[in-house]
């Protein structure tokens, strides 16, 4: 089976990138879902608040999952359900053998190009190596969500969060409404990992307590859960001993970060980031294998799904651009780096000939930064800096996803062997 | 109801003594207090078949130890076990430990193990690139390998039940008198008698060892701590790296598992709660910390789970096997502690045979020696699955996206002589959950095949046995549910 370009995902990201693949003139699309409906987690995610900047409306999760199901079907977009993609396989020719399996059977897909959405995964508990027994009760915060929002049974009716990454936040708020009493949201360190306006909404809305610099420490009962003991922690993140607090519960939901799901990428070849676990991209959001491009929560963890839909869109379009262009030699490479408080850029290479009049970088800061200055420089092979922007803000959390423009014309000039260095500073 | 022999316990040695009972004619059942066979040490130890120099020669370790490492390759064939000759090594850090490893070496020579070899310096690295530069020298044992003790429990536990034996689970022994002929055994689902009786309790072994018999033993339950890393770090090492051993056992180990995961582990420390399965923040902290010296580098990000099992430490440092003087019918395989997964196999013949032989049972003739389950879909080849797939359509649906288990897996799993009941019972049976996500995503779909499978409510789908429900109640109606 042949195909111009194959989508590895049906979630937000995938389904933008489809969408905007075809309107870029590449008509010979497939998308591979695993899951038994296109959309992906935006499906579980019922709570409002999507889509405020992509529709100017705020609509649930599966609203904005519908609005771009439409998208790729008033397309006629193909798409297969149910369908897992075991392998990606780069091929001498530059095509790509994807091999995907579903209840028909076995398929083998030659692509010309692959767009990587396959999202992310949550931290389980193990990852998190909390002490004590492994009973019943102890959910990652999404797989909750999903029992509580889709599947319509609640894991418990005393609860307590581990984490304040927004799904936790989000389920603090949805275990309460379904009657289940929150008892805490503790959160290791001292400022939340979510967004603000879902602790304003989530917690401070329905009195849950959200305490800082704080951990479970112990887990309690043999079966089933019975309490957990938390503890808060040094600056060092150490539990500090005689602060332990125990609390009676029969559910503790973690949200300790997401993962960005990249085992298919890894044995396809593509270079991930140590910092973000995705790929390293271009400004094309092209990987280091020609021809895979990635997009969304699989590239790096956003914050909301309007980011997702437009990172995935440019990435469709140039995985169009890749299809319709025979001509694959490399262009010149920009490298971007970070300093101060900066942790990542997305992309990590910016191509002055191939990119847009304005490129959009994402990153986000390791620390809560007060009065913060965004630079952006341009360091060239003798050394010399050049400040290319300069932007302040009054602040910058993990949490929030941050981002800032570079213009073509300005990398244009730039000399081969540049560098363009993302700066955050202020005080932490 | 009257039986010839009753098995408490239904660990790892439990079922291999069951099956080896099987071979024989007789009303043979075995007592297991939990919902499912390998729930207690069974489940939780380094999954290791020693070579076998580690036991002082004559001892009841020492022999059961070899023969059963033995017998691990046949029996893999036979059974359709997980189980790599993968080798292992002692290494130690200093010149001082190598008079330690030369003994080690008499003592394993003594014992009958096979290819022996002491390799010093350079060697050891070339052995085991990964190996940490301050090793100085090391006892090569080619003959050591891994296991997966989930699947030789079960698989043992399956070949029983072809073969006639029957599993009765939470039945718990609360009670053993001795009566006319044989036992009476009392449990929570009322009194049996049998004409035998085989101990294979593990850290319990010393309470019903102690019913019945006036020469006390006395277990200690010695716990150890692990952690379990991502299969992408699975080949840091080929080996397993064993630190020299001391009193309280074989030290921590750096290792392979049978099923391509790196695993560190365990600690050891003495207590006296029978139930404390739990991991400590400072037991995990030690065992990172000793592991970390045998490799070059420990990918400690790549932990995805930490657990605890108990060994059961007897007070006379070795296994407690047959029939006590004043106890007879009454047969002990007591106090199993490492190298017990390795002598699971031998201690089943030979307690087996002991009973036999006092019941005078004789061998079956139509004794079913084989047991074999689906080959896992991912180690199948690409015809292999598509052939599977066109069998049986659930082959193509994908249940757990990290360890790539099917849903025809699963059923099979559920529909097992021995099935799985729960979600650890499918996930240690089918590596269901196993993974790098720990079951975030296949949870809900593993707990609608249990409902569906075995006609459950999800408020009586547990994660492992009663007691341990994973969902309270329903919040919503769902159309079609």
């Amino acid at each position: 089976m042949k195909t111009s370009v194959v989508i590895v995902g049906g979630g937000p990201a995938g389904l933008a990138a489809a969408v905007s693949c075809y309107d870029a003139g590449v008509k010979d699309i497939l998308i591979l879902e695993r899951d038994n409906c296109l959309g992906g987690i935006l499906n579980q995610c019922i709570h409002n608040g999507f889509g405020l900047h992509t529709f100017k409306e705020e609509l649930t999760g599966p609203e904005y999952a519908a609005r771009y199901v439409a998208m790729a079907a008033e397309r006629e977009i193909p798409y297969k359900l149910n369908t897992m993609v075991l392998n990606i396989e780069p091929q001498a020719d530059g095509t790509k053998l994807v091999t995907a399996v579903n209840t028909e059977g076995l398929m083998e897909i030659t692509a010309e190009a692959v767009v990587l959405a396959m999202g992310c995964r949550e931290r389980p508990r193990g990852a998190l190596n909390i002490p004590g027994f492994r009973p019943a009760g102890i959910y990652s915060a999404g797989t909750a969500q999903r029992f509580v929002n889709i599947d319509g049974v609640m894991p418990g009716k005393r609860v307590v969060i581990l984490g304040s990454g927004d799904i936790g936040l989000i389920m603090a708020r949805r275990m309460t409404l379904e009657g289940a009493k929150v008892l805490a949201v503790a959160e290791l360190m001292p400022y939340s990992g979510g967004l603000k306006r879902n602790i304003v909404q989530c917690l401070n809305d329905y009195d849950i307590p959200l305490k800082l610099s704080t951990t479970v420490t112990k887990i309690h009962g043999q079966k089933h859960l019975t309490g957990v003991t938390l503890q808060k922690v040094d600056e060092r993140r150490r539990p500090i001993p005689g602060t332990e607090e125990y609390y009676d519960c029969d559910t503790l939901l973690l949200s300790c970060g997401l993962l960005p799901e990249n085992e298919l990428s890894s044995q396809a070849g593509v270079q991930l980031s140590p910092v973000t676990s995705g790929p390293v991209v271009t400004s094309s959001l092209e990987t280091s294998v020609p021809g895979v491009f990635a997009c969304g929560n699989v590239l790096h963890v956003h914050d909301l799904v309007d980011y997702v839909s437009a990172e995935a869109s440019t990435a469709g379009k140039h995985a169009a651009e890749y299809v319709c262009n025979p001509d694959h030699t490399e262009a010149r490479k920009l490298r971007l780096r970070t300093e101060g408080g900066a942790r990542y850029t997305v992309p990590v290479y910016a191509e002055p000939e191939k990119m847009e009049p304005q490129l959009k970088v994402y990153f986000r800061v390791g620390d809560v930064y007060k009065n913060a200055v965004l630079t952006v420089s341009a360091l060239l092979p003798d050394g010399e800096r050049k400040e290319l922007s300069r932007k302040k803000k009054n602040v910058m959390a993990p949490g929030e996803m941050e981002q800032v423009f570079l213009k073509k014309d300005d990398l244009l000039p730039l000399p081969a062997g540049s560098e363009i260095i993302v700066k955050v500073e202020g005080n932490a | 109801m009257q039986y010839d022999v009753i098995v408490i316990g239904g660990g790892v040695i439990g079922c291999s003594i069951a099956r080896e009972l099987s071979r024989y004619a007789g009303k043979i059942a075995l007592f297991e207090r939990e919902e499912d066979v390998c729930e207690g040490t069974s489940k939780a130890n380094s999954g290791i078949v020693h070579g076998g120099y580690d036991a002082a020669p004559g001892t009841w370790k020492a022999k059961m130890n070899v023969a059963g490492s033995k017998m691990m390759a046949a029996l893999a064939k036979e059974l359709d076990i997980d189980y790599k000759q993968n080798g292992s090594v002692v290494v130690a850090f200093s010149e001082d430990g190598i008079p330690h490893l030369k003994e080690l070496l008499a003592q394993g020579v003594a014992n009958g193990v096979e290819g022996l070899e002491i390799l010093y310096g350079e060697d050891c690295q070339k052995l085991i690139p990964n190996l940490s530069d301050d090793v100085v020298a090391l006892l090569n044992v080619p003959s050591g390998g891994i296991v997966c003790p989930f699947s030789l429990t079960y698989a043992m536990a399956d070949n029983a039940a072809v073969n006639g034996v029957e599993f009765c689970f939470e039945t718990e022994v609360t009670g053993i008198e001795k009566a006319e002929e044989g036992y009476v055994i009392a449990t929570n689902r009322g009194t049996f008698t049998t004409r035998a009786v085989v101990n294979a309790a593990g850290v319990y072994s010393d309470v019903f060892h102690n019913m019945v018999s006036e020469k006390k033993i006395h277990i200690t339950p010695r716990r150890g701590q692990y952690c379990l890393m991502d299969k992408v770090v699975g080949g840091l090492v080929k080996q397993t790296i064993f630190q020299l051993p001391t009193k309280l056992g074989k030290g921590v180990l750096v290792t392979p598992t049978a099923h391509g995961n790196l695993m560190i582990g365990p600690n050891a420390e003495n207590l006296e709660d029978k139930e404390a399965v739990f991991t400590t923040a400072e037991g995990l902290e030690d065992i990172i910390r000793r592991a970390s010296l045998s490799v070059k580098s420990l990918p400690t990000r790549q932990i995805i789970t930490s657990f605890a099992g108990l060994r059961a430490h007897g007070d006379q440092h070795d296994f407690v096997l047959g029939e006590p003087e004043d106890a007879p019918y009454f047969f002990d395989a007591a106090a199993i502690e490492s190298p017990g997964l390795s002598s699971a196999p031998a201690i089943g013949v030979y307690i087996a045979e002991l009973a036999a032989e006092k019941l005078e049972l004789a061998k079956k003739e139509n004794f079913v020696a084989e047991r074999h389950i689906a080959k896992a879909f991912h180690q199948m080849t690409s015809e292999e699955r598509k052939a599977a797939i066109a069998e049986n359509p659930a082959y193509g649906n994908i249940i757990c996206r990290c360890e790539t288990v099917t849903e025809a897996e699963i059923v099979d799993a559920i529909h097992r002589p021995v099935g799985a009941k729960s979600l650890d019972g499918i996930k240690r049976r089918t590596r269901t959950g196993m993974g790098r996500c720990q079951a975030g995503f296949c949870t809900p779909k593993v707990t609608e095949i249990l409902r569906r499978e075995l006609g459950l409510d999800y408020e009586e789908i547990t994660k492992t046995g009663k007691g341990s429900e994973i969902l309270d109640h329903r919040n919503k109606e769902v159309a079609g549910k």
